[in-house]
């Protein structure tokens, strides 16, 4: 039994909080990213940001940043919203969206800023 | 009397082969492969079977002449060689949009497939495919929710989801078996399932189940802060009671339920798809069954017919075929019937076995599961060929880890988001898969260990029912 490793998401523990894809991961770097941003315009999809205090995390709605930025390829200026919005927004996470308009949802949805969680 | 009524028994062919008919838009349209008795010609078989799965009866009667025959029949239009098989050979077939009830799969299977299949003239008989007409599509009610509004649901978006079907199938007690979806759960699944032969038994009554797991998903979704569902087998011996059992799953605020749609019957898995949509919990289909209906390459009814008449009878996850795992399925004829669940769209396409165009026009699509013999090894190869839109389903390949249910959970959830990653970023899942593995397991103890138990294992059975080409 000794070999056997105890799994340690705790409901007492706000690090066991997950959210969504990529969250079972380590945190992205900012190369890693990049690449995620490029795999958007790639696909052709609409980049927009989300964000919201932690503690409401749940909510289907986060708070939108601006507008969705439609037709917007260029990675610099997605990554430049991405921390205009962390600025504004202290303590809150942020999400990255891409709006896939043509199957009218969401193609891809990641954090990109995790917050400290209060329990 | 020469356009009077004659008695008497006609070839078929006479009346039922048109070799210059020009199917419409609006004819249901089938490929049958024939296998006929010796002796028999292919436009006389070909003709009979049109005869036998429309207005055909043995024998010529005096009240045919009381109707517009001429419009009521099927007919034989076409018939193509089977590459690779000289006894037996495709015929396709055309029926007339008059002869069917609008929106009522069953009326269409009870002509196509009713009483054919047992007529003398033929030796063997399988339905390869059936194109059903845009007016039909739209008279049947199809998937409760579909595809993205799922994924709206549940708040999951840019990857497979993932579940896992808990075992050992039959014999747990209601707590202990809620203990295993908990511990599933909590270790990053989205969700978990009843096996299809998980019912109401005395080992485990229904009622008692659906309480102890809502609890396991309760908690499972504090703990994690994400949304989770277990697949509620409504299944049950009449529709009273499946219904009972849809209630009270809605009652606890369950996310999804689930049917088995062959041994549950047609008419009532309709039933309860309309009642799902109404009451906005998502449905779960299994397929148990089908083995005996699409197995046999010369008898019997392809699966991609079952997956399209699943999609217009309801159901919003059907299961496919692994490609990569245990069970039967051919690649290139499992990525076929997929498409058939997902697509808008699917263009006829023989590598994939599909005889014909297909429309669904705004008919939602639905998720396909992989599900069976599927272990962590086999996650770039999946995540490869079914893209995002499919839920991978591990059953020992999450119970069988050996530190338990949440580790499995955790290395599947883990590996998944590797390759997601790995394959957004461009790299090749297929050839690259063991350094993306490798490389994600330096962060996961959990997936470093399943990696280490699965290492070995590998299906490598010839599939029975392969796609027919020319291969001697």
């Amino acid at each position: 039994m000794s070999d056997i490793q105890d799994y340690g998401s705790r409901l007492s523990d706000a690090s066991s909080r997950k959210l969504g894809t990529f969250s079972y991961l380590p945190a992205m770097t900012d190369e890693e990213i990049r690449k995620q941003i490029q795999y958007i315009v790639d696909k052709g999809w609409n980049p927009a940001i989300e964000h919201v205090e932690p503690e409401h995390a749940g909510d289907t709605y986060w708070y939108m940043w601006k507008l969705p930025m439609f037709g917007e390829t260029d990675v610099d200026r997605i990554l430049a919203e991405i921390e205009a919005c962390k600025k504004a927004n202290p303590g809150h996470h942020v999400r990255l969206i891409g709006y896939d308009n043509y199957r009218q949802t969401q193609g891809t949805a990641m954090l990109v800023y995790r917050a400290e969680i209060p329990v | 009397m020469s356009k009077g009524y004659q008695a008497g028994v006609k070839e078929y062919r006479e009346t039922y082969w048109e070799p210059h008919y020009t199917p419409k838009d609006s004819d249901i349209l089938a490929c049958f492969k024939i296998t006929p008795q010796p002796g028999v010609p292919r436009e006389e078989a070909a003709a009979a079977v049109a005869a036998e799965s429309s207005t055909g009866t043995w024998t010529t009667v005096w009240t045919d002449l009381l109707t517009d025959l001429d419009y009521y029949k099927g007919r034989a239009y076409a018939i193509e060689d089977v590459p690779g098989d000289d006894e037996s050979y495709y015929a396709f077939v055309a029926y007339p949009m008059g002869l069917f009830e609008e929106g009522s799969v069953v009326n269409v299977f009870t002509s196509l497939v009713g009483n054919v299949f047992g007529f003398k003239a033929v030796r063997a008989l399988r339905l390869e495919d059936v194109r059903f007409p845009l007016w039909f599509v739209t008279t049947c009610d199809g998937p409760p929710h579909g595809i993205f509004v799922e994924r709206d649901k549940l708040d999951k978006y840019g990857r497979p989801l993932l579940g896992c079907t808990l075992k050992p199938k039959l014999g747990l007690s209601a707590k202990n078996y809620g203990r295993a979806c908990y511990e599933a759960l909590r270790g990053g699944l989205d969700f978990t399932k009843d096996d299809e032969n998980i019912n109401s038994q005395p080992f485990m009554r229904w009622r008692d189940r659906f309480l102890y797991i809502q609890d396991a998903i309760d908690k499972a979704e504090a703990e994690t802060g994400e949304k989770k569902g277990h697949y509620m087998n409504v299944t049950a011996p009449n529709v009273e009671e499946m219904y009972k059992r849809a209630e009270y799953a809605k009652e606890l605020n369950a996310r999804i339920i689930m049917s088995d749609y062959l041994t549950l019957g047609w008419a009532a898995h309709s039933s309860l798809s309309k009642w799902c949509r109404d009451n906005g919990i998502l449905l779960h289909v299994h397929r148990a069954m089908h083995a005996v209906i699409d197995r046999h390459p010369k008898h019997g009814i392809n699966f991609r017919v079952l997956t399209k008449l699943l999609r217009l009878l309801g159901g919003d996850h059907l299961h496919s075929g692994t490609v990569v795992g245990k069970l039967e399925g051919d690649r290139a004829a499992t990525l076929g019937w997929i498409d058939q669940m997902r697509e808008r769209y699917v263009k006829e396409d023989r590598e994939r076995g599909i005889f014909f165009d297909q429309d669904w026009g705004q008919m939602p699509g639905l998720f396909p599961v992989a599900s069976g013999g599927i272990h962590v090894w086999h996650m770039p190869a999946l995540v490869s060929i079914f893209g995002d839109d499919a839920c991978l389903q591990f059953g020992g390949g999450t119970l069988g880890h050996p530190w338990g249910n949440a580790a499995g959970a955790a290395a599947n959830r883990v590996a998944l988001e590797a390759c997601v990653q790995a394959r957004n970023e461009g790299r090749e899942l297929e050839k690259e898969g063991k350094d993306i593995l490798t490389n994600a397991a330096k962060h996961s103890p959990e997936l470093k260990a399943a990696m280490e138990t699965w290492k070995e294992i590998k299906f490598e059975f010839d599939t029975v029912d392969k796609l027919d080409v020319a291969h001697r």
